[in-house]
């Protein structure tokens, strides 16, 4: 780990400000992502700024049909959340199944999403939710905010307040995880919303997580898992690695869509 | 013997200790005004090395030196050495791979060491190792096994054609070739034995400091045994006597085999304490140890079985490939061959056996022993065969079993190979296995695993292991003045529970409580010898010293208590339960541990006395032969390849069981590691650029508890003939029988689908393609 300076802002203008002052700092959560890249010296920011003291960014409340979580919620709250459990009890499930406890006491949905890491958990109830992300400055909507690995709409120094999920009909998550890391392979999160809107979300297999049209407009008509299961997703640009060639990623993606849905009832 | 007392299932004795964070580890220790150690490593699988620049480096704050082959040289060290000779088949020598603590013109693998920086901290060491600057040739390199010793292939060292480090045999080719040109029926398989990562819990870390009055070195290491590490500094890196070197072993958390060598960053932190002029430390990082710790296995294996008409065994040829890395490492030679292919007749009959193996090196780390080195590879092949040939033949693969292997009235049993069996019963273990997985009702378990979904088998391996090591070991027995008994060992428990056996075997034969006795290890200057801990030798062969040593104590008792209650010595007799020495037919006598205090008490006054303290060392004559019977029940999920080990039984012999509870503990903790190098364990090399991909648990897949089902141990004791106790090596022998079982059971379970064999490991995406390319050929 390299040297840093620390600050612990008390409000998100202070932490946007500090931010935006140094374009080298890097805001802080729960530290599950960032923390090992320190120690292993892949990342050397000049500044850490600490968001655990900021009260703006905690808290998740159910207001109508909407469901808005905090950036600084941690996996295990929103795990154990009545609100979440009652409202997206599909989400409860997926933060109950993040990593292991010692991550899911530290890691946070803020973090997660905002660091849109390919293989995280979240992004796929983000974007299989059609949820607006809120900002320090604007409101965000799922499918523009992911733009490609570790990539996201977030502009240099804006800060993640909190995610408005609207309350689903019905939505399931399955995921195959790394067998080493256990990290989410490849996973899919489907959600039909009260809209009648369907969504499908794949986490995992590709370098950013992405809808699946054709199983969106397959479930739509017939919302079963027969309804995806001969739907072949296409292994071109997935990713590919020791554990997980394109090609079992993309039949994963159809055995994950099925058990999603089959989740959701 | 008889041993009354023995065979108890006690709790471990040091387990509140080390669970309760009271064990003092090689990381512990904190040496007075110790500087850190950092080591750059080769980011290259090969280069040439055109200069090294170390000025930046040493301007860094708090760096103190910066050590490179140069220094290495300047200083007249010598070689991190492997120490097994071999001749190959014409004759020659194996070839030899020379190398000091660091890389002087080459580097020959990714991690390989060229520079140590120490430090006034950990951080300004690593800040200097990023300011030393190495210009690097690269070259072409080669990692995988059957790529490196094809014609062509990049030459990791340039004086070995081919790669090919050693080509060995063993066995009666001619009678061999003879039996298969005879053969009704001959099965052919290649297996793979993966390459595993050891990934010990506690890594490796050394400290040194020196004593210049008394030119002296002290060591501290977490090894196997501190013998070995201090004789072979002092011999083949300092040339300096034994003496002046002091290795010193604190508890150690796993080693596997892993840690039993002299490695180079041991070798370092001697070097750099003498030219600092005080104590330095280093700690390997979890990377550094998959780059640095020595691997295990890595063998590609050609197998053939000739067989007569009636399903009866003739003889076994096989030819392996095995990697050794870049380097020869300490032990590595042996492995693939002596080691190896001892075992290769396993349980079974045979009338020849013939073993060709070639050591082949390539630009990975060095491969050396891994809990069972050898003989899990030769078990695995053996077992793949039988069911194949079964498969082949339309037999039923326990009835083949049955057919071949050797009875107990056979006992001792010389093998093909030339091992002489001193006992075994492999019929009544067999049958007990069978029993207590219920095989016969497998196939209602199959008809429940298929309603949902999922694919059952079944797969059984007898195993066969080999143990044994240093052919000699000792013990030594104190009376201390603090009304403790030491017992000094030469053996190096890595976490095994060996303090709990040595004592119990002390208290059963002394009479002594266990709660007095102290089991005193890995100082090299309190305990002047030792065969360390490795091959599953230490119970039998400390075992063996102890029994030697309490004799003695028991012998030296009596002429003490003859002073003592004043009677001839013939007289005395000593009752180990309760460890009294009496004149016969009286109530005349004294306890041990007064007789031992009494006359040390004399002693302290100048009177004379008979001490009761001893020391002998057994001299150890035979490998003992512990086998067994693994039977796994996989269910594989057919959409995504996820393989569940849904029930596991071993019925084990591994001879007189001194702590059931123990060796049950040992039979889990290799299973676990079985399962993890059959189904999770993969280590892979990126083959374009030579660097390891799985260089860290991101992705290198250890088993975790939920991988693991309940493993139900029964122990048959067919007693050894061949030590006073009749214990056989049970440390080994789960990582040896599980490979086999769960890949005959995971191959049972796809037979449907047409899968005839599938490689370890056998990741959720390599059985998804078993599945998918069976279905599509």
């Amino acid at each position: 780990m390299y040297d840093f300076a620390y600050h612990k802002p008390g409000s998100v203008a202070d932490a946007v400000k500090l931010l935006t002052a140094d374009p080298e700092a890097r805001p802080i959560s729960g530290g599950q992502t960032l923390l090992p890249a320190l120690k292993h010296r892949l990342n050397r920011p000049t500044a850490l700024v600490d968001l655990s003291g900021i009260a703006e960014l905690k808290g998740i409340r159910k207001e109508g049909d909407t469901l808005t979580i905090g950036a600084l919620a941690r996996h295990v709250d929103v795990a154990e959340s009545a609100e979440v459990t009652s409202a997206i009890p599909a989400l409860a499930r997926m933060a109950a199944n993040i990593g292991d406890i010692q991550v899911r006491n530290r890691g946070t949905i803020g973090g997660s999403v905002a660091n849109n890491d390919p293989a995280a958990d979240y992004p796929a109830a983000v974007l299989g939710l059609g949820a607006t992300i809120v900002t320090d400055r604007r409101r965000i909507a799922a499918d523009d905010f992911f733009q490609g690995m570790f990539t996201t709409a977030l502009e240099p120094g804006e800060l993640l307040v909190a995610i408005e999920f609207p309350i689903p009909e019905k939505a399931g998550y399955a995921k195959m995880r790394n067998p080493a890391s256990r990290y989410v392979m490849t996973g899919a999160f489907v959600a039909r919303l009260r809209s009648g809107e369907v969504r499908v979300a794949i986490n995992g297999a590709g370098p950013c997580v992405f809808r699946q049209a054709e199983m969106e407009k397959a479930l739509s008509a017939n919302w079963s898992p027969e309804a995806v299961a001969n739907i072949r997703q296409s292994p071109e640009g997935l990713n590919s690695d020791i554990h997980g060639s394109a090609e079992y990623r993309a039949h994963l993606v159809t055995v994950m869509a099925k058990r999603a849905v089959a989740e959701a009832g | 013997m008889a041993k009354f007392g023995l065979s108890q299932p006690l709790r471990r004795i040091e387990d509140p200790r080390l669970l309760k964070g009271g064990g003092r580890y090689t990381d512990d220790i904190a040496l007075p005004g110790a500087a850190h150690g950092h080591v750059l490593r080769s980011p290259h699988a090969a280069a040439r090395i055109r200069s090294v620049d170390t000025a930046a480096a040493l301007r860094v704050p708090g760096v103190l030196a910066v050590i490179t082959a140069k220094e290495w040289r300047e200083e007249g060290l010598g070689e991190i050495p492997c120490i097994i000779p071999l001749k190959n088949r014409d004759g020659s020598e194996r070839a030899s791979t020379p190398r000091g603590a660091l890389a002087e013109d080459r580097v020959r693998h990714v991690g390989d060491p060229v520079a140590f920086i120490v430090a006034e901290t950990p951080k300004a060491a690593k800040d200097a190792a990023e300011a030393v600057v190495v210009d690097y040739e690269v070259l072409p390199s080669v990692t995988d096994l059957d790529a490196a010793h094809r014609p062509g292939a990049p030459p990791v060292w340039d004086h070995v054609p081919n790669n090919i480090a050693f080509d060995w045999e063993a066995g009666d080719r001619a009678k061999a070739d003879a039996l298969f040109a005879q053969a009704a029926h001959v099965t052919r398989l290649t297996v793979v034995n993966n390459r595993v990562v050891v990934a010990s819990m506690e890594v490796r870390a050394a400290a040194a400091e020196y004593d210049a009055g008394e030119g002296k070195f002290t060591l501290y290491a977490g090894t196997q045994g501190s013998w070995l590490v201090k004789n072979l500094l002092a011999e083949s890196v300092f040339r300096l006597p034994p003496e002046k070197f002091r290795v010193v072993t604190p508890d150690v958390g796993g080693g596997f085999g892993m840690k039993l060598y002299l490695y180079a960053e041991y070798a370092l932190v001697c070097m750099a304490a003498r030219r600092l002029g005080r104590p330095v430390k280093w700690t390997s990082e979890r990377t550094e140890a998959f780059l640095s710790d020595t691997h295990g296995r890595d063998n590609i294996t050609l197998g053939e079985l000739a067989l007569d008409k009636d399903g009866k065994f003739l003889a076994l040829r096989t030819r392996n490939y095995a990697n050794m890395g870049a380097y020869l490492s300490t032990f590595a030679p042996f492995i693939p061959t002596g080691a190896g292919t001892k075992v290769l007749a396993s349980v079974y009959d045979f009338q020849a056996i013939h073993a060709h193996v070639l050591g082949v090196l390539t630009n990975t780390v060095p491969v050396d022993a891994y809990r069972g080195a050898g003989r899990p590879e030769s078990n695995y092949l053996v077992e793949r065969l039988i069911d194949t040939a079964a498969r082949e033949l339309g037999m039923d693969r326990i009835e083949l079993r049955r057919r071949n292997m050797v009875p107990r009235s056979a006992m001792p049993y010389v093998t093909a190979i030339g091992q002489r069996y001193d006992s075994g019963d492999f019929a009544a273990v067999l049958d007990a296995a069978l029993r207590k997985a219920d095989w016969a009702g497998f196939p209602a378990r199959r008809a429940e695993s298929a309603r949902r979904g999922r694919r059952r088998g079944i797969g059984l391996a007898y195993y066969l292991e080999a143990t044994g090591g240093s052919p000699t070991e000792r013990a030594e027995i104190r009376f201390a003045p603090d009304g403790m008994v030491e017992v000094l060992v030469g053996t190096q428990s890595t976490g095994q529970g060996h303090e709990t056996a040595y004592a119990m075997l002390t208290s059963h034969e002394l009479g002594i409580p266990i709660d007095r006795i102290r089991v005193v290890q890995g100082d090299s200057d309190v305990i002047p010898t030792g065969g360390g801990t490795g091959g599953a030798r230490s119970l039998y062969s400390e075992g063996q010293a102890i029994l030697a040593t309490t004799a003695t104590v028991i012998e030296k008792g009596k002429q003490a208590a003859s002073e003592h209650l004043e009677a001839a010595v013939a007289d005395i007799e000593f009752t180990p339960q309760g460890g009294r020495f009496s004149v016969v037919g009286t109530d005349r006598g004294v306890g041990i541990l007064d007789l031992a205090r009494i006359q040390r008490e004399r002693a302290a006054k100048g009177e004379p006395a008979t001490l009761l303290d001893a020391a002998e060392v057994a001299e150890i004559r035979a490998h003992t032969f512990p086998n067994g019977c693994h039977i796994a029940e996989v269910e594989v999920d057919p959409d995504t390849g996820l393989v569940g080990i849904a029930r596991y039984i071993v019925v084990d012999d591994v001879g007189h069981a001194i702590n059931p509870l123990i060796v049950r503990g040992q039979v889990h903790g290799g299973v676990a590691q079985g399962i993890g190098q059959a189904v999770h364990e993969r280590t892979a090399y990126d083959p374009e650029s030579g660097q390891l991909l799985s260089a860290s648990f991101m992705d290198y897949a250890l088993p975790r508890a939920e991988d693991l089902p309940d493993i139900e141990v029964e122990l048959i004791e067919v007693p050894c003939e061949t030590n006073p106790l009749g214990v056989k090596g049970a440390g080994e022998a789960g990582a040896v029988g599980s490979p086999p079982a769960v890949m005959n059971a995971l191959v049972d379970a796809l037979s449907d689908d047409g899968v005839r064999h599938l490689d370890m490991p056998a990741t959720p995406e390599a059985v998804w393609k078993a599945i998918h390319g069976a279905k599509a050929a």
